[in-house]
Formats: structure tokens, sequence, C-alpha cells
């Protein structure tokens, strides 16, 4: 896909940025960029977003383009879909995971499924950003993992970012994208920083292309957003154990790239898959199931699954039990059947 | 000493509450308290002749329309058809009222409203037959695709409603729901959304006095759907949903209101669901027929035909003529659903995606595989014979 170039001044050089500058960034310059991108959803404008992800875009770009609604997810979701009909190209934010079920079925009876009931006459190239899991203390409702209900509908494209310069290319590759994207964004990396700048020249990713964060010959750790630093981790500390440990990063889960994944398992003959959503039933049932039926001979040892427990996510106190950390997954890569290698 | 006496506070007594009042007078906002009516009124006297005669024409037309989409369904023709008989003046009024440049969203019982406003009656029964896709293109004759799930349409109304007006566009947009649908959630996020934005959308409910088998008293405890309204800030109307000119007159008034920057409109237009839900229902087994034969004498078609007569704006012949119309209408419609359709399976994986993920290009070579495999069997007994 193309390289989007910001429309500021010259590279600045690069210093720590978060991925929540890095979203602001890539909103600011889809808008400036396409006038028929609009952004709306709960205090947005004014006050910026409760994660100030929308800071500062209401003064630059005005109240007709980035909109406070009312308090209504399924309204937001619903008037998005009349407004792409109308040619828009719509940005939604959904203020927390669990907020966002209401909109549930907007997306699953209409927006996964538009074009396909238009035979194409009817695109809608909304996106939907939904800041998700947990690991920041939030009270209920405030820490979901809710990929597995949106990767199971047909017609949605499921993004979710897990570096600060993907946060910014993967949110315009789906801004881009003229299909629905539901946008998950980890709230625990919203304040995770790296050397980027928005003023140097972004390579936008395509969507539905993994990236191998760390290679590795032991064993592939497969696993997306907010579990990536866990899995790197995790990789750091199993070089001690003597196992060097390769990371696949899918970025996005639909589509899904089979070919960067079953590449990698292949190599390493092993694969644990990492999320901290629920196991049963969760993306990682799904992944550990494409790869065993794609790489079977090639496997040393059953795929397995770092997942969070099938329990309703716990509370603040409690969640660091809940959420998969490096031991966790270190404990599932013993158990790859190592004896006699 | 009592709590609002410790030291420190404010001096309760003295201090004046802040300013708070309603921000609008709700009066001017309340429907009617009967419904609208032009037919059999003194009002009548002033109706145009023309407009009087091409609703007349459609509603022939929309009545043969119903009976031959019913009859369809026991040949087999149709999968379901949800009748609008009885509703024949709201689903027409509804396609007149607007211009070329407005769009109207319909529920799957509205097709009749979709034919009125152009659209070959074959291509608006796509769905209804059972086909994957909505028939027509929406873009064509600014018609939304059918929407089945109850009031999720009005979402989008609005939405595009919104967008036309950010763009300084001359478009209004009229949604259709029905009593049923008020009940929905997105009934009333659509309509707040609406007041809000002061988006230039319409909302047609056509009260046909039940959703499926359920009756409006038990669906709501409003004093009618169109005082729902007021909550919202925007102006309801109620109209006799039989009186084709009546509901004409009251959509064209909310829609060039809206057309002018003055907001949403409500209207409730009561009216009478005569045949079942859909030809799989049984209606005998929640309402009387007496109720049924007093709406048919309450007729959109006898109403409107009446007024033609009584001031000799129609005789025998012009309604041989509008009845001939419909005849050959219904022919056509027969005839083409009389051909099988060609549906393509592979079609299927086309259009779910604008690029074919590789999960879907496997699938759709898993399926063409299944055909070949099929079409070489059936050729290999052929020739077996």
């Amino acid at each position: 896909m193309s390289t989007a170039t910001a429309p500021s001044a010259a590279p600045t050089g690069r210093k720590p940025a978060t991925m929540a500058q890095a979203l602001g960034r890539a909103l600011r310059d889809a808008m400036a960029a396409d006038p028929a991108v609009h952004v709306f959803g709960e205090d947005v404008g004014t006050l910026g977003g409760v994660f100030r992800i929308t800071d500062g875009l209401a003064k630059e770009f005005g109240a007709d383009r980035v909109t406070d609604t009312p308090l209504a997810e399924a309204g937001i979701l619903g008037t998005a879909v009349g407004m792409a009909m109308y040619g828009l190209r719509p940005v939604v934010e959904m203020q927390f995971d669990a907020f966002a079920y209401p909109a549930l079925e907007q997306l699953i009876s209409h927006v996964a499924r538009m074009r396909n009931r238009t035979r194409g006459a009817l695109p809608l190239p909304i996106t939907i950003r939904v800041p998700y899991g947990g690991g920041i203390g939030g009270v209920e409702h405030h820490s979901d993992s809710s990929e597995a209900y949106y990767l199971h509908t047909p017609g949605l494209h499921v993004v979710t970012p897990a570096t600060v310069a993907d946060a910014y290319g993967l949110l315009r590759a789906s801004i881009a994208s003229d299909d629905p994207v539901v946008f998950l964004e980890p709230k625990r990396l919203y304040w995770s920083k790296a050397e980027w700048s928005a003023d140097a020249p972004q390579q936008v990713p395509p969507l539905g292309r993994a990236a191998v964060r760390r290679t590795g010959r032991s064993a592939t750790l497969i696993t997306y957003g907010p579990s990536l630093p866990v899995c790197l981790e995790a990789a750091e500390l199993a070089v001690e154990e003597g196992w060097d440990l390769e990371v696949v990063d899918l970025r996005s889960l639909v589509p899904f790239d089979d070919e960067t994944v079953c590449a990698s398992v292949r190599r390493t003959g092993r694969a644990v898959v990492v999320h901290e959503s629920s196991g049963f039933g969760g993306a990682g049932a799904e992944i550990a199931a494409r790869v065993t039926e794609r790489c079977f001979h090639h496997l040393e040892a059953p795929v397995l699954r770092v997942a969070g427990f099938d329990i309703p996510y716990p509370p603040p106190m409690l969640e660091r039990h809940h959420l998969p950390g490096a031991d966790r997954v270190l404990d599932a890569v013993a158990r790859l059947q190592w004896e006699g290698n | 000493m009592t709590v609002l006496e410790q030291p420190g506070t404010a001096d309760h007594r003295n201090t004046p509450p802040p300013d708070w009042h309603p921000r609008t007078d709700p009066a001017p906002l309340l429907p009617e308290r009967e419904p609208y009516r032009v037919l059999g009124t003194p009002a009548a006297a002033g109706l145009d002749p023309a407009l009087l005669r091409r609703l007349h024409a459609e509603l022939v037309r929309g009545r043969r329309y119903n009976r031959q989409a019913t009859a369809l369904t026991q040949q087999g023709r149709l999968a379901v058809y949800p009748s609008s008989t009885g509703q024949e003046a709201c689903q027409v009024a509804a396609a007149l009222a607007l211009r070329p440049q407005d769009w109207l969203f319909p529920s799957y019982r509205d097709t009749l409203a979709v034919v009125a406003r152009g659209v070959e009656p074959v291509e608006a029964l796509t769905l209804l037959r059972g086909d994957w896709h909505s028939g027509y293109d929406p873009r064509t004759h600014r018609v939304a695709p059918l929407c089945t799930p109850l009031a999720t349409q009005l979402p989008h109304a609005v939405g595009l409603a919104h967008a036309a007006r950010l763009k300084g566009d001359d478009t209004v947009v009229l949604a259709l729901v029905g009593d049923g649908g008020t009940s929905e959630g997105d009934f009333h996020e659509a309509l707040n959304f609406a007041a809000v934005w002061q988006a230039p959308v319409v909302f047609l409910v056509q009260n046909n006095g039940f959703a499926i088998s359920v009756p409006l008293e038990k669906q709501t405890a409003a004093p009618s759907l169109a005082h729902k309204a007021v909550g919202y800030g925007m102006p309801g109307r109620l109209v006799d949903g039989n009186d084709a000119p009546a509901v004409h007159e009251v959509l064209v008034e909310a829609l060039e209101r809206a057309r002018n920057g003055g907001g949403p409109t409500l209207i409730e237009a009561v009216t009478y669901r005569i045949e079942a839900h859909t030809n799989a229902d049984d209606a005998t087994r929640y309402r009387d027929q007496a109720e049924v034969e007093q709406w048919r004498a309450h007729d959109p078609i006898a109403l409107l035909e009446r007024e033609l007569r009584d001031r000799a704006l129609i005789d025998d012949e012009g309604i041989r003529e509008a009845e001939a119309a419909a005849e050959a209408m219904a022919a056509t419609l027969r005839d083409r659903m009389n051909t099988d359709p060609v549906l393509d399976p592979m079609e299927l994986f086309e259009h779910v995606y604008a690029e074919q993920t590789t999960q879907l290009r496997e699938q759709a070579a898993q399926l063409r595989a299944e055909l070949d495999a099929e079409a070489e069997f059936h050729a290999e007994e052929g020739e077996g014979r």
C-alpha cells in the first residue's frame, strides 16, 4: 500500500511518543487528507475523548466534523451507516469495550452486511474505534476483550495495533479501507512509548499482514494487541532457559495472515497462542485450529493457548491473576514436548 | 443544629436556585387531538384534481400489487409477503411526497412504497423472493434496501439526512416504521439524534394496529404514538392513514419544513393491517373479524373514489382505465416472477469485502469444486440413461 507523508514540515528527528499520541495524529492526518472523514462519538469534541485520543481535533476541524453525540452507541453507529451511505467516511469512537455492546445489532445486521446485501453498491467505509482490554485498574465493564464477538462476523475487518508506529499506520489504513473496520485499541498500551515521529514519512501497512517482532528458532508465540509486550518479555526470559522464541504480532485478526503465521510455525515446529481475553471460543481457538490444520506435519507438539480464564473480567484488585503474564507464557512453552530434543 | 445550618455553608434561605426552566414550550409540538382528515371535509374542495387522480391510480395499482404478491406466495414464487393491503394510502403518499433528490428508508412491509417510488416490482421483491441481495441498486431511486430488523433503518435515515445537510444538499429523508417498531431502542435513538442534529428527516409511523399479534395497547401507554415526538423536541402529527390526500399533505408539509432547515417531524398515520402479518400468519387467533370489517368500510380506495365521483373527477371509464393499468402491472410481475431466477452461488463470496480475503478465496474454491463435481455427476447420469 501507499506511503502516507504527513503534510507538515520536514522530519524533526525521533523522540519518545505514546500510542495515544500516534492515534491522535493518525486521526488528524486522515482528516486533513480527506474532507469526507468525520469523527464522532461520546465526549470526542470539547473534551478530546476520555483517553484524549481526539484532543485538539474539534478545534482544528470544527464541530461539523468532530462531533459530540448523544450518549447512545447504537445511534452513533446507526447514523454512521447513513453518513457512509451518503459518501462520508465516519470514524466513530465507542468509549469503552463493554459500552460498545449496544451497537452490536447495527454492527452485525447492517455494518457488516450492507456491501454484500447491495452487491457492492453501498460499501460502508466506517472505522469503529474501541478502547479494549484490561490492566488499567478499571472498574467493571471497563476492561473487556471483545475481539471474539467481532471476528465471528463476516464482513468486518478486526484490527489491533501493538506498537506506537502501528497505531498510526494501522489506523490510517483502517480509515482508508472501503470496508468497515473494528479498530481495537489496547488501553494499557495507550501510554506505551517508542522513538517515533509523526513528522517523518510513515509506512501505512496493508491490513491483514502480520509482523514478526522477534525472530527465533525454538517456538512461535502468536499474539496481538496488549499481549505483545508480554510475549516479548517472555521471549527475553526464555533465553535463560535455552529457548529462542519467535514472536508474531497478528496486527489484524480479520483478514487473518495464515501465510506469515504458518511460515513461522513450520520453521519452529511449536506454537503458543497468547491473548488476554477468555480462552473458550476465543481468537486463540481459531488460530490454534488453523495452525494445526495447516502445519500438522511440522508440529512437534500440540498448539497451546495461554488466555484469560473463562470468568467475567475480574475487579482491578484481582485482575493480575487473570491476565496472562510472561510466567504463564513460559509455563506453556515448557509444555511443548521438548523431551528428546 | 441541622446539617443545613452547619457553619461555612451558604445561607440556603436567601440563595435563589440556579436558573433552570424547560428549554422549549411543548404546546406547539403536540399533535392533533383527532387524526387529521381531508376527505369528507370542506377542505376536500380545495384539493388539486390532478393529484387526486394520480393518488387514485396509484392506490388501485397498489391494491392489485398486494393481491398479486400474496398470490405469488401461494404459488411458491415468493418466500414470504408482508401485505400492506389497507395501508396503500400511506405507502403511495410516502412515495409521491418525495422529490427525486430525496431518500426513502423502507421496512419490509413497505415494498409498495418502493414500487410507487419507481422501482420495478420484481426488483422490490427480490429479498422476499428468497434471494441473497436487495435487488434494486439503492442509489438509482434513492431507496435504501428493505430493512428487516425493526427500526434499525431509522438511525441510517438520520445519518444520511445529516450528511446531506452537512454537504449543503437539498435532500431530505423519509423513514418508514410501524407501530411495533416504536418500542425498539433504535426508534428512540434515531429520533433523539434527529432532533439534536436538526436533521432533515421525517418519520412516518404506520400504526396498523398490530405488531404481528400484539395490539397497540400492549405496545405503549403513550397518549398516541405521535405524542412521543414531544419528548424529543420535535413536532408530532396525527393523520388518518387511510385518507390519501391528508397523508400526502401532512408529509409534504413536514418534508418541506425539513428542507428549509426546520428539523424533523414524527407523523403517526392511523391505519389498519387488513391481512395477516404475512402469508405464514393466522390473524383469526388474535383479532375479531368484526374489527376487520369496520376497517374495510374505511377503505382508502373507496374513500378517495367517493371524492372523485362526487366532484365528477372520474367516471366508470376512468376507473376501468386505472384498473387496466394495474392489471398490466400485475401481469408483468406474474410473468417475471414465474421465470426461475438465475442464482450463481459463487456470487456469495464476491461482495463480502471490497477485496476478497485469502480465507474466502479458499472457501470459494471449495464450493467451486463441489459445484463442478455435482455438474459432472449429473452429466454422467445423463449419459448413462
